[in-house]
This record gives structure tokens, C-alpha cells and sequence, in this order.
């Protein structure tokens, strides 16, 4: 059993007046692939966002490598290892694709051998790098928004839905992206609704209900499961199979 | 290593389209008016002035628009470091007063930059603290700012009076910058065409260095999303008050090309241009460097042109044209991409 990288602890957090996360626990082991599943509105977006210090947690603690980090500045979370892809991507549609992934490289310079290998996972970024982000498609901008993530060696990757809205040829190519993420031992917490991406994918799962984490495992237990995929996720899973 | 290559199979280069159209504006504006005015001598004389007004407002301006486009501020103050910049002239002018009656041009010139390092090092200096104790309990509260803002114009006003007095304090522009160029019939002040110059060389320095830069980059960015910017591992903070301290220091550089062009200092010359810095930001799209460029030599031009050709229309030409240019772009002419 690996170690935990991050670990939630009893995590509240409320956006005004609104109590969005209700003491939400969960591991996400060091150099695993873990989905964060659940319902539209269930707290998936609002726990990562918590967790990179968007919002504070009202209570509760986020134990980052030994650290917590709960209540930290977003960019000092950020300068720790964590890269996070949001829902909305987080494009700078008035960049260029290079431009937006020299502000990924804080460290100075990207590495060539990096990037070849950035390439080689998304070729079409080697394709419009010099052209404006804005114009590229919903497709490439996700790939744009993974390939700034991983531009350096990130100890965590955090990702929203990185299939929302693309077609499922593009899917399968994010799928396979993933895969090969996967076996550069990095760690990734991946926030899904398509389930058969997520059984593709994950090692471990959390699956999230009204702002608390109903269920954790292993991801095979519950992609066997399908009373408990109708239990936890409430929908036919033969529909996204 | 390649990954299936499904998507990208398909791959077909987007064509970025430069949008020349809003700057195309001024020269369609400058020879529409030609027939207008007549005259070929005095549409140049007008159009030169409009240029040299227009890199003044620029200059104002330009600090106000990446200060509202990077941290969503609303700074109403912004004028009061136009009105410290022009005041503060008079600090580089004491010492340097037989240089001004000198007419050796390069004594002349190096005057005018002594009285803009004066005031760019003292305004910006002035808006870090204006930053820190004005600004930054009202992040994110829109009328909360206006009303601060506002509120600590009109306090450093009435410390210029403490400090100058009240009454107006005229200034006089260096013997050497006075006059005009003479081509054939049109008259072209020598002073404006310093203005003109001086706003074109640092509009061109701002497009470098957002352009060129990685500081540059990281504004542009911060403009439209501030919160990936951090995400990144960027403490926007700190790129703001950076900013905010430029913007002020810019503001102050256009407050002594416009006291020298006005040659008489007043407390509330820099709440005057205000509205009109207002104006100009919104009609080039807030947060837009370019934008505010082309909209600061529109506003100029319409200023002229109707002053001379309609002069009881002329007040109001600044909002007729911040209004037909929203009716056509309602996000101003370059509108910078939000989140």
C-alpha cells in the first residue's frame, strides 16, 4: 500500500453564506491515479479548488506531504508541487500556446526533452504553438490546460473534468494521455463524470454526495459493482459503458 | 510514447485573424475629416495637436486600464496623480530655472526629463501608499472603491493646496520648446510633437515589455484570469502593486506633459481629464494596452475636429464617440478575453 501524498481531513467549507463541504475525508496515495466521482453539485470542483487554496477550508485540515496546507496562499500551494486544471480549463486565450506554457515553467526555462515528450502526448500543440490559445478548439484547449500542468515535474496533478464536452474520439486520446501520466509515477486526483473514463483510469475512487465522501476503494471493486454504482452515483451505468 | 492520434488526425490550422479595424479607425477619421476642415495646413496643424493630446491622455491612462483590467479596482483617484506629477515639475523647475530660459534645446529637453524623473519617482512612490492604505481593505467591493478612491482625491487635492497654495501656478515651458514648425502654411508646436513623441516611445516600450517579457506575459494573463495566474504559482498581489506603482508613475509623466502643454498648474487639473481617462479606457476595452492607445488618439480627434468644425458640439464628442463605439463594440475595441 503506497503513502498518502494528500489527505483530507474533516474539511468544511462554506462559500458565503453556504455550506458547501460537510467534513470531507479522503486519501489520495503518493504515485496513484485517484477519480474524485460523483453527482453534479456534489462538491467535487469546490474539494479541489479547497484543496489549492481558492477557498479556505472552515475547518478541517489538508495534509499535503507531511504538510498542512489548509488556510496557505494559493501560490505558495502551487510552488509545493501541485498543478491544477480547472472545469473552465484556465486558458489565456490571448496568449499563444507558447506563451501560456512558458508561464507554466516557473522555474525558468522548458526543458526540451520535456516538451518533446509534451508533444509527443499532444501533438497538436506542437502544431498551433505559436498560434493564440483562443482560437484553438474545445479539444485542444484541455490539452493545452494538461500539457501547462505537467511543463515541470509536478509532485500532485489536479484535474476537473478534463472530458467534459469533447467528443469521444478526443476522450480516448485524453485516456491514453492519462495512461501514460500514470506510468511516469506521478499522482493525480481526477475529478470525472464519464465513468468509463474513470474505470479506465483510476486506481482509487471517492465517490462525493452532498458536500461528504460516501464511499473510498478500490476503483476495479467498484467498476464491479453495479448495485453500488447505482447506489453511490444513482444512474445506469450501462448508459456510459 | 504517441498517444492515439484520433483527434489530431484531424487537425486544422485556425487562422488568427488580426484585428485591424478599430486602428484603421484613426487614419479613416483623420482624411474623412479633411474635406471637413478645408484647409490642408490647418487639418495637419489639427491632427498634430489631436496626436500630441492623445499620447498625453495615453500616458494617463494607461496605468488605469491594466489597474482595472488585472485586479477588477475601480481607482476614481487615478487623476490625483496627474495633478501631482504636474506639481511636482515645480520641484525640478526651482533649480533648474536657467536651463528653461536657455535656448540650447538639449538643456531645454533635459529640463523636461528632470521634471518627469521627479515626478515619476515621486508618484509612483505616492501610489504604492495610495495601493496599500486606500486600496487595499476594498478589493473586490466596486462602490466601496469608487467612494474610497474618490474620497482620497479629493484629500490630495486639498494637500496640494497645503503644500502649493491655492491659487493657480503658471509654468513656463522651456525657451527652446516654444514656437512651431512651419510646413509651408500649417503650424505644428514643437512642444507637441515632443508629447507626440514621447507617448509613441512609451506605448512602444509597454508593447515590448507585455509582449516580450515574462512580467509583460504574466500581466496579460493576470488580466484575464488572475486566479489561474496564481494557480500557477504566481502572487498576483505583488504583480498589481508593481503595476499599480507604474500606472501612478505613468499618470505622473502625463501630468507634466500636460502642465507644460496647459502652463498653469492647478489642484484640479487631474480630476478634470478624469471622465475623459474614463472614457478613453472604456472605449478601448478596459484592461486593453492597444485598445487604450487607439481609443486616446480617437477621443483627441473627435476633440479637434469638432472644436473646430462644430465647437458648440465639442463637449460632448467624447461621449457621443464612446457611445457609437459601444453600440458597435459594446466591449470597447479591444476587448481583452475574461474568464
Amino acid at each position: 500500500m503506497s503513502d498518502a501524498l494528500l489527505r483530507l481531513e474533516g474539511v468544511h467549507t462554506h462559500i458565503g453564506q453556504y455550506h458547501i463541504l460537510h467534513g470531507v475525508d479522503f486519501t489520495v496515495p503518493r504515485g496513484q491515479l485517484t477519480m474524485l466521482l460523483g453527482r453534479n453539485g456534489a462538491g467535487k470542483t469546490t474539494t479541489l479548488r479547497t484543496i489549492m487554496g481558492l477557498w479556505k477550508a472552515s475547518q478541517g485540515r489538508v495534509i499535503f506531504d507531511g504538510q498542512n496546507i489548509a488556510g496557505r496562499p494559493t501560490p505558495d500551494i502551487a510552488q509545493l508541487g501541485i498543478a491544477y486544471v480547472p472545469e473552465n480549463m484556465g486558458i489565456f486565450s490571448d496568449l499563444t500556446v507558447r506563451e501560456n506554457m512558458i508561464l507554466a515553467a516557473r522555474e525558468g526555462e522548458i526543458d526540451s526533452q520535456r516538451l518533446k515528450w509534451i508533444f509527443g502526448l499532444f501533438p497538436a500543440m506542437e502544431k498551433f504553438w505559436t498560434l493564440e490559445a483562443g482560437s484553438l478548439s474545445g479539444g485542444q484547449k484541455q490539452m493545452l490546460a494538461i500539457s501547462r500542468a505537467i511543463v515541470e515535474p509536478r509532485q500532485l496533478l489536479l484535474i476537473d473534468e478534463p472530458t467534459k464536452g469533447l467528443a469521444p474520439a478526443i476522450i480516448m486520446n485524453m485516456i491514453a494521455a492519462f495512461r501514460e501520466l500514470k506510468s511516469t509515477g506521478v499522482t493525480i486526483l481526477l475529478v470525472e463524470q464519464n465513468f468509463m473514463a474513470a474505470k479506465l483510469l483510476g486506481d482509487n475512487v471517492a465517490v462525493m454526495d452532498d458536500g461528504r465522501v460516501v464511499h473510498r476503494g478500490a476503483m476495479a471493486e467498484l467498476a464491479e459493482d453495479k448495485a453500488l454504482q447505482q447506489k453511490l452515483l444513482g444512474l445506469s451505468m450501462d448508459a456510459h459503458q | 510514447m504517441t498517444v492515439a492520434a484520433a483527434a489530431t488526425e484531424n487537425l486544422t490550422l485556425p487562422k488568427v485573424k488580426t484585428d485591424w479595424l478599430p486602428a484603421m479607425l484613426v487614419p479613416i477619421l483623420a482624411v474623412a475629416a479633411l474635406p471637413l476642415v478645408g484647409s490642408f495646413s490647418t487639418w495637419v496643424t489639427l491632427t498634430v495637436a489631436a496626436l500630441a493630446m492623445g499620447m498625453m491622455i495615453f500616458l494617463m491612462a494607461s496605468g488605469l486600464t491594466l489597474v482595472f483590467g488585472l485586479m477588477d479596482v475601480l481607482n476614481f483617484g487615478h487623476g490625483v496623480f496627474i495633478s501631482f506629477g504636474a506639481y511636482l515639475s515645480l520641484v525640478a523647475l526651482g533649480p533648474l530655472a536657467g536651463w528653461v530660459e536657455s535656448d540650447n534645446v538639449w538643456l531645454n529637453i533635459l529640463v523636461l526629463l528632470a521634471c518627469a524623473g521627479v515626478a515619476m519617482l515621486i508618484t509612483g512612490i505616492l501610489g504604492w501608499a495610495f495601493e496599500r492604505i486606500v486600496i487595499r481593505p476594498v478589493y473586490g467591493q466596486h462602490l466601496k472603491q469608487i467612494l474610497i478612491t474618490m474620497g482620497g482625491m479629493i484629500v490630495a487635492e486639498q494637500m496640494i493646496h497645503v503644500i502649493w497654495g491655492a491659487s493657480p501656478i503658471p509654468i513656463r515651458l522651456p525657451e527652446g520648446l516654444r514656437g512651431a514648425f512651419l510646413f509651408g502654411d500649417a503650424a505644428v508646436e514643437r512642444y507637441r510633437v515632443i508629447a507626440a513623441l514621447v507617448g509613441i516611445a512609451v506605448f512602444a516600450v509597454m508593447h515590448l515589455m507585455l509582449n516580450r517579457t515574462k512580467i509583460g506575459l504574466l500581466i496579460r494573463a493576470g488580466v484575464e484570469n488572475a486566479e489561474m495566474v496564481e494557480s500557477l504559482g504566481y502572487r498576483i498581489r505583488r504583480l498589481f502593486v508593481g503595476v499599480f506603482i507604474v500606472g501612478s508613475a505613468l499618470a505622473g509623466l502625463g501630468g507634466v506633459l500636460w502642465a507644460f502643454y496647459r502652463q498653469t498648474l492647478t489642484a484640479g487639473m487631474g480630476m478634470e481629464v478624469n471622465i475623459l481617462i474614463f472614457i478613453v479606457i472604456i472605449i478601448g476595452g478596459l484592461g486593453s494596452i492597444g485598445g487604450c492607445f487607439v481609443g486616446s488618439i480617437l477621443v483627441a480627434l473627435v476633440a479637434n475636429y469638432t472644436g473646430f468644425l462644430a465647437p458648440k458640439l465639442a463637449l460632448g464628442s467624447s461621449i457621443l464617440l464612446m457611445v457609437l463605439i459601444l453600440l458597435w463594440r459594446p466591449q470597447g475595441l479591444y476587448p481583452v478575453a475574461k474568464r
